[in-house]
């Protein structure tokens, strides 16, 4: 089934997808990869309250909220009116967040993560809980994912983190991914490990 | 002769190798898509793997975003300065990175910092030999994040696999090791093994190994014997393109050995993901020549 999403995104919306849709996906949303995991863990959800980098949060939690992010590092470029493009922009593997997600689902009520190679247990979990969906986009489709980020909006700790791990908020239209853990527990990555692992034991 | 300036040629070698992918590859992922099942995701996966191939090509942008580590393997007749080919090499990375051909990829691990240019300590990464032939040449590689955090090293025996030290052990441990990868490498890779070495000869080897065509035969029969078969068998694991179930899990597997202590059997699976990006320059009688 295709579906076109756009940012915000409902509910019902999320309910509505199943492992395996495609998705074209459009509106503003935000990478976020190792570093950046890491900073909102320590910086925004385990503390008592925010007391550094309150601009970003405030950013963060405006564009969350209903939003997605994306685990990526792009390859930018800067033209002479001090605009950034995006060069390459596939996904980066996903299950390093895995300590951090579930967290930043529920605090800033994400509807959806996109990257690659799929999520664990407790990403599941909190799928179901608080409805939100993983999508998988191509790995190594950089060029083409490139093609369908239309602006880059902003970008946050770039000094401070470097190009690859900073907060880089981008508008994006029809950016093809697949749904591989849906908000109903199922996950196409716990399927595909169960059966290759199965061979495995016939073949050694 | 005055040894050239290639700094410009270098550049060029990078921009080639990171948006430009070999025809050994293509060929072979475009075999890997019209083995897959009309309409399946696998299908899918690879139309668009092969949609981006070409417009990397086309435009001159990266093929994937992560341009990993630099890997550089440089040949060179007695009398060639090592230092000025160095200076050459590292300066061409900066200016490469600077046009988007590379992503700024070395990270200070106590710090954390970017350096913004792709060099740092042993970053990129080069390897120098002296050579008789009377020409210079440069084997480049960029070898991902994504697919290194899936490569393994293993001790035999192990017991766990059943693997004892001989070319059944070891096709069982490499078996192992794709299937642990599952997609996390971008599959459909390509694995390299290296038997024998201590642990750091055993890797470089193994990632050597990455130089080869994609459609070379091994020289020894054994092991192309061990090559043909393990990758039969870890197609038949199903895990496919990107871990969404197919039929090709690896496109290819080339296997070497180096000697190695009495005490220690080492067995090193590297990953490359689909994106095999490697490129060769050669620089002949004032000639340059890119494969």
């Amino acid at each position: 089934m295709l579906h076109k999403l756009t940012v915000p995104i409902s509910e019902e919306a999320i309910v509505a997808l199943h492992v395996g849709d495609q998705v074209y996906l459009s509106g503003l949303i935000v990478t976020a990869r190792d570093a950046a995991h890491k900073l909102m863990i320590e910086k925004f959800i385990r503390v008592p309250q925010v007391l550094e980098q309150t601009d970003l949060y405030a950013r963060l939690k405006e564009l969350l909220a209903g939003g997605v992010i994306y685990h990526c590092g792009p390859v930018v470029s800067q033209d002479d009116r001090g605009r950034w493009h995006f060069v390459a922009a596939g996904p980066t593997t996903s299950i390093r967040e895995e300590p951090y997600e579930a967290e930043v689902i529920e605090h800033f009520g994400l509807r959806a993560v996109i990257g690659k190679g799929g999520m664990g247990p407790k990403t599941i979990q909190a799928c179901q809980d608080h409805k939100a969906v993983y999508l998988h986009a191509i790995g190594g489709a950089a060029s083409l994912i490139a093609d369908s980020v239309k602006e880059v909006v902003d970008v946050y700790q770039k000094d401070e983190l470097g190009v690859p791990e900073a907060f880089w908020v981008i508008r994006v239209e029809d950016f093809p991914v697949v749904v591989t853990m849906d908000s109903h527990g199922v996950s196409l990555h716990a399927e595909i490990k169960q059966r290759s692992t199965a061979a495995l034991q016939s073949l050694i | 002769m005055e040894q050239p300036d290639l700094t410009d040629q270098f550049v060029e070698l990078i921009r080639l190798a990171s948006t430009d992918l070999r025809s050994d590859v293509e060929d072979a992922l475009r075999a890997a898509r019209d083995r897959e099942e009309e309409g399946s995701a696998a299908q899918a996966a690879l139309d668009t793997i092969l949609e981006n191939i070409r417009l990397a090509r086309a435009n001159s942008t990266p093929i994937c975003q992560d341009t990993g580590t630099p890997i550089f393997y440089i040949y060179f007749p007695p009398g060639w300065s090592t230092l000025k080919l160095r200076h050459q090499v590292r300066e061409a990375t900066a200016t490469a990175t600077a046009k988007s051909y590379l992503r700024p990829n070395a990270v200070d691990s106590l710090t954390g910092r970017n350096s913004g240019n792709n060099l740092g300590d042993d970053f990129p990464s080069l390897h120098f030999h002296e050579w008789e032939e009377p020409y210079l040449k440069v084997d480049l590689m960029l070898k991902g994040g994504g697919c290194e955090n899936v490569g393994a090293q293993y001790k035999l025996p192990n017991v766990t696999l059943g693997a004892g030290r001989d070319l059944d052990g070891v096709r069982r441990v490499v078996l192992d090791a794709v299937n642990q990868a599952q997609g996390l490498g971008c599959a459909p890779g390509i694995i390299g093994v290296a038997v024998g070495g201590d642990r750091g000869a055993s890797y470089i080897r193994s990632k050597e190994q990455f130089f080869r065509p994609l459609d070379d035969q091994n020289d020894v029969p054994e092991l192309t014997e061990l090559e043909e078969r393990i990758t039969q068998e870890a197609n038949q694991l199903g895990i496919g393109p990107m871990g969404f179930g197919g039929k090709t899990t690896v496109l290819g597997v080339k296997v070497d050995t180096l000697h190695r202590l009495p005490a220690s059997y080492f067995v090193t699976a590297s990953y490359m993901c689909w994106a095999d990006r490697r490129r060769t320059m050669i620089f002949c009688d004032g000639e340059i020549t890119f494969e």
